[in-house]
């Protein structure tokens, strides 16, 4: 999650036990939760992918370089919205039933890929 | 509201105010459209001014061929010789709404023509927006807030100066998009619905489709998002409403074909995406704070922040390198003359010329917002008690539009509905304020002698009570002498009324106070509102521009002289021959008259219009000349002199000057002042008084009353009897307001040289100058 880097002397030690703590937070998490974060951290990672290509090769089709990362951005928000939804955790969506929210994921999610595939040329 | 009545009489009540509030909101629709069509009924169902006829001209197309033709259509009719790509320049969300409507009513065989679409379009959309009106007010502020605010924004002067039937511009539909936007926006922060994400998203889309003033919710709902950021009101609902937005609204942009790419390259758009990244930080922080123990999180902090600045930086770093690298600093002229009003003035004369976008004046603020200039800094207020996100929203929103409204008037637009929405909050606050005190004292009728009391205060909470009733409609109208006070005592009010409930006895006013200042907030400022309002649409607004009137002793003239020119045009003139003309004619002539035009109202060629201005201020010779390279048959003058109507070419002569000197600086504005002066009389200079827009415009003006006494300059005009040697008259309008000159076709030369017959060219030489009948062009 947080990447320990900033690794002088003093601070070693709290990173280190910031991490493990983090670690142990981390791992009381539903697992379906944990399936979301995966996919996000995917779609994060393709995005990044995408980008060190075109800084690479080039931008030429703009598009094509602008929908697909895009769309990765986009699938990762609204993956990440989604989560926030359905978290148990967070009081402010109580009355939202976890269908509803992937219903509205699903739907968001196919005006996206619509979009991307109308921009795609 | 807060009587303890029986769960089934709440919810009775509940349905009748629904059914209540849904008739009234049919009735605000009804209002908004039929205040509209006071220009139908004046003068006719048309078109309006010079915009319009494009896009009816667009839509003309559009409904014609398709849709696919419409977006590969190149049109040769403008901008000779280079034409115009319109598919890819126009913002095609005013042309889609109504084929759409017209395709939909025609499918439903309703036979009407595409003009009567385009006509009413504006009408409709203007109720679609009091009812979005309705929408966003109410959620921010409940539902008597929503209705006042739907009933202001259906007759607000500003919005019916674009909306009247027949003003059939982006305007019309874009406010509409605006507020809806808006309202889907506030929706998803208030609900958290993904749901309403992709309706925003695509309320958006529309936005960006109408109009170039979906800037400004691409850098609001930003600017919102910061703020509710820095003021610690980040919420998951917050990340919901503004991160798929970003995403699918950039998507969605970008396929609009006149945004395209910009929606990721200019400045504009920049401010969207390093407030994404910032929410992204903040979200992140939320979420550690969320799973780790407080004290953990204290050395998260230190670690995820410095990593976040990092990042921003990084992130500003490249922004800041991708701007610079940019000449304009990737802002478009229009949108650096919003930040610098004095831009434009300065470096874009092309801008600066068109009189909307000239800064407003004090009056025209009188006149566009009327009374809810007076009431908006109480909605303001009210919008702070208590605090909410929607509320912060229309605070800002408010606070931006009114600095846009002030530098150009155009935007005034912009105004209209915050304005609207802020004053409709305040009027039913004010509202509940009095309806409470009354509620609370009638009740028990022996309680008269304690507001009796209160009246000739000396009571403890009478500071309290007085207050809000002088803010509310102390601001309308009363010049209360101690506005020190006043503005003292509003601190501590606020404070009391987030508390309303628990401190309701406090806030109880005067039976007879409330009672009238009801009367005076329900009768008396909407009455004089709407005496204003339904004044400015039928005497101000409604006039078509094209079709022009004046009330004299001798009763109503109408000029109608645009279409008689344009008729002539079209009857009397070749289909591919080329007229010329300032630009503001440019659409009027290719919608009307069905004539190919050099320059037209959009101005994307700045050295076109140049080249026409420079024609238009040189001599004759040169002035041919330059026509004759574009292939010009015909010229094309406005002239207001003999009828008196004022924004002629003479008037604006002083811009083709000055946007032909931007270009060619052979062309000197000073040698067209005397001392600084624009004038057209004997002390004009040399310069003027031989420039083809003056010869154009004033050649036989002495015939029509023996003196040339212009009526717009007030002067009697300086050169009266002179020939044109280039230029010959073809047609003149019955009111002279338009007149129509065609070249005269270049010398023969053979012939010249073969004849050789010595008198007759030394005529031609002598007749060039002295001007005798023979033209020595024929």
């Amino acid at each position: 999650m947080v990447k320990p880097s900033s690794s002088s002397s003093s601070t070693s030690q709290d990173a280190l036990a910031l991490f493990n703590s983090l670690r142990s937070a981390y791992s009381a998490t539903p697992t379906a939760l944990k399936i979301i974060d995966l996919y996000v951290g995917f779609a994060v990672s393709t995005a990044i992918i995408q980008v060190v290509y075109m800084a690479l090769v080039g931008s030429f089709p703009f598009n094509s370089f602008l929908s697909g990362v895009l769309s990765c951005i986009g699938t990762a928000v609204l993956a990440v919205c989604l989560r926030i939804q359905v978290n148990k955790e967070n009081k402010e969506f109580k009355d939202l039933a976890p269908e509803r929210a992937f219903a509205d994921f699903v739907l968001c999610n196919l005006v996206l890929h619509l979009v991307i595939m109308n921009f795609l040329g | 509201m807060e009587g303890s009545e029986t769960s089934n009489g709440t919810t009775l009540r509940n349905a009748f105010g629904n059914v209540l509030s849904f008739f009234i909101l049919i009735l605000i629709g009804v209002l908004a459209f039929s205040i509209r069509l006071f220009s139908v009924i004046k003068y006719e169902s048309v078109i309006h001014e010079f915009d319009p006829y494009f896009n009816y001209r667009v839509t003309q197309f559009l409904t014609k061929n398709g849709i696919y033709d419409f977006w590969n259509w190149f049109d040769d009719r403008t901008w000779y010789p280079l034409g115009r790509v319109i598919g890819g320049t126009v913002y095609p969300g005013l042309t889609l709404t109504a084929g759409t409507l017209w395709w939909l009513l025609n499918s439903l065989n309703i036979p009407l023509s595409v003009e009567t679409i385009c006509v009413f379009t504006a009408p409709i959309f203007s109720a679609f927006t009091s009812w979005a009106a309705y929408l966003l007010t109410r959620e921010v502020k409940g539902a008597g807030a929503g209705l006042t605010a739907a009933a202001l924004i259906a007759m607000v002067p500003s919005y019916i100066s674009r909306s009247v039937a027949g003003s059939y511009d982006n305007e019309a539909v874009a406010i509409f998009a605006l507020v809806f936007t808006f309202y889907l926006y506030i929706k998803t922060l208030n609900t958290g619905s993904l749901f309403y994400a992709t309706l925003n998203a695509l309320a958006y889309f529309y936005m960006v489709c109408s109009w170039g003033g979906y800037t400004f919710i691409i850098n609001l709902i930003p600017m919102h998002v910061l703020m509710c950021i820095v003021t610690g009101r980040y919420s998951s609902r917050l990340y919901i409403a503004y991160a798929p937005l970003v995403v699918l609204g950039t998507l969605l942009a970008a396929l609009v074909p006149v945004v395209g790419f910009n929606a990721v390259m200019t400045s504009e758009h920049f401010a969207s995406f390093l407030v994404f990244i910032i929410i992204h930080v903040v979200a992140f922080v939320h979420y550690i704070k969320g799973v780790l123990a407080p004290k953990m999180f204290k050395v998260a902090v230190t670690l995820v922040l410095s990593i976040g600045v990092i990042v921003c930086c990084a992130v500003i770093a490249v922004l800041v390198a991708l701007v610079a690298s940019s000449p304009t600093k990737g802002w478009s002229g229009r949108s650096l003359s919003l930040l610098d009003p004095t831009y434009a003035s300065k470096y874009i004369p092309i801008i600066a010329s068109v009189s909307e976008h000239q800064p407003p004046t004090w009056p025209s603020y009188f006149m566009d917002i009327n009374v809810l200039a007076f009431l908006v800094p109480a909605g303001i207020i009210a919008c702070f008690s208590p605090l909410s996100d929607a509320s912060s929203f229309v605070i800002l929103y408010i606070v931006t539009s009114v600095y846009f409204s002030g530098v150009m008037v155009r935007l005034m637009l912009v105004l209209a509905p915050a304005a609207c929405i802020t004053s409709g909050i305040a009027l039913s606050e004010a509202f509940e304020v009095f309806t409470r005190s009354i509620k609370f004292q009638l009740p028990g009728l022996q309680g008269i002698s304690p507001v009796k009391a209160e009246e000739t205060s000396s009571d403890s909470t009478v500071p309290l009570n007085e207050v809000p009733k002088t803010d509310k409609s102390g601001e309308t109208l009363k010049e209360r002498p101690s506005r020190k006070n006043r503005k003292k005592e509003k601190e501590p009010v606020e404070k009391p009324s987030i508390k309303a409930r628990i401190e309701k006895k406090l806030l109880v006013l005067p039976l007879e106070g409330s009672v009238l200042a009801i009367f005076y907030l329900c009768c008396w400022v909407p009455s004089m509102c709407m005496v204003h309002c339904v004044w400015a649409a039928a005497e101000a607004y409604s006039a078509p521009s094209i079709v022009l009137t004046s009330h004299s002793h001798d009763g109503l003239h109408v000029f109608d002289d645009f279409r008689e020119a344009y008729a002539w045009l079209s009857h009397n003139t070749e289909v591919d021959d080329k007229v010329a003309s300032w630009w503001d004619y440019g659409y009027q002539t290719t919608a009307m008259a069905n004539r190919t035009v050099i320059v037209d109202n959009n101005t994307w060629n700045n050295t076109h219009i140049a080249t026409v201005g420079t024609a238009m201020s040189s001599p004759e010779k040169a002035a041919w000349e330059i026509f004759n390279s574009l292939d010009v048959k015909y010229v094309l003058v406005v002239f207001g002199g003999l009828v008196g109507y004022p924004s002629d070419d003479i008037n604006k002569f002083l811009w083709m000057v000055r946007i032909g000197g931007g270009v060619f600086p052979h062309i000197k504005e000073p040698d067209y002042l005397r001392d600084g002066q624009y004038r057209i009389d004997n002390q004009a200079t040399p310069t003027m008084l031989n420039c083809l827009m003056y010869k154009l415009s004033y050649y036989r003006f002495v015939d029509t009353d023996g003196k040339g006494f212009d009526r717009v300059r007030r002067t009697e005009i300086g050169k009266k009897h002179f020939k044109l040697t280039h230029f010959e008259e073809v047609f003149t309008t019955h009111h002279w307001m338009v007149r129509i000159y065609k070249l005269k076709p270049p010398k023969n030369r053979i012939r010249g040289k073969t004849k050789k017959s010595k008198s007759k060219s030394t005529s031609t030489i002598s007749g060039k100058r002295s001007g005798t009948k023979k033209n020595p062009w024929n």
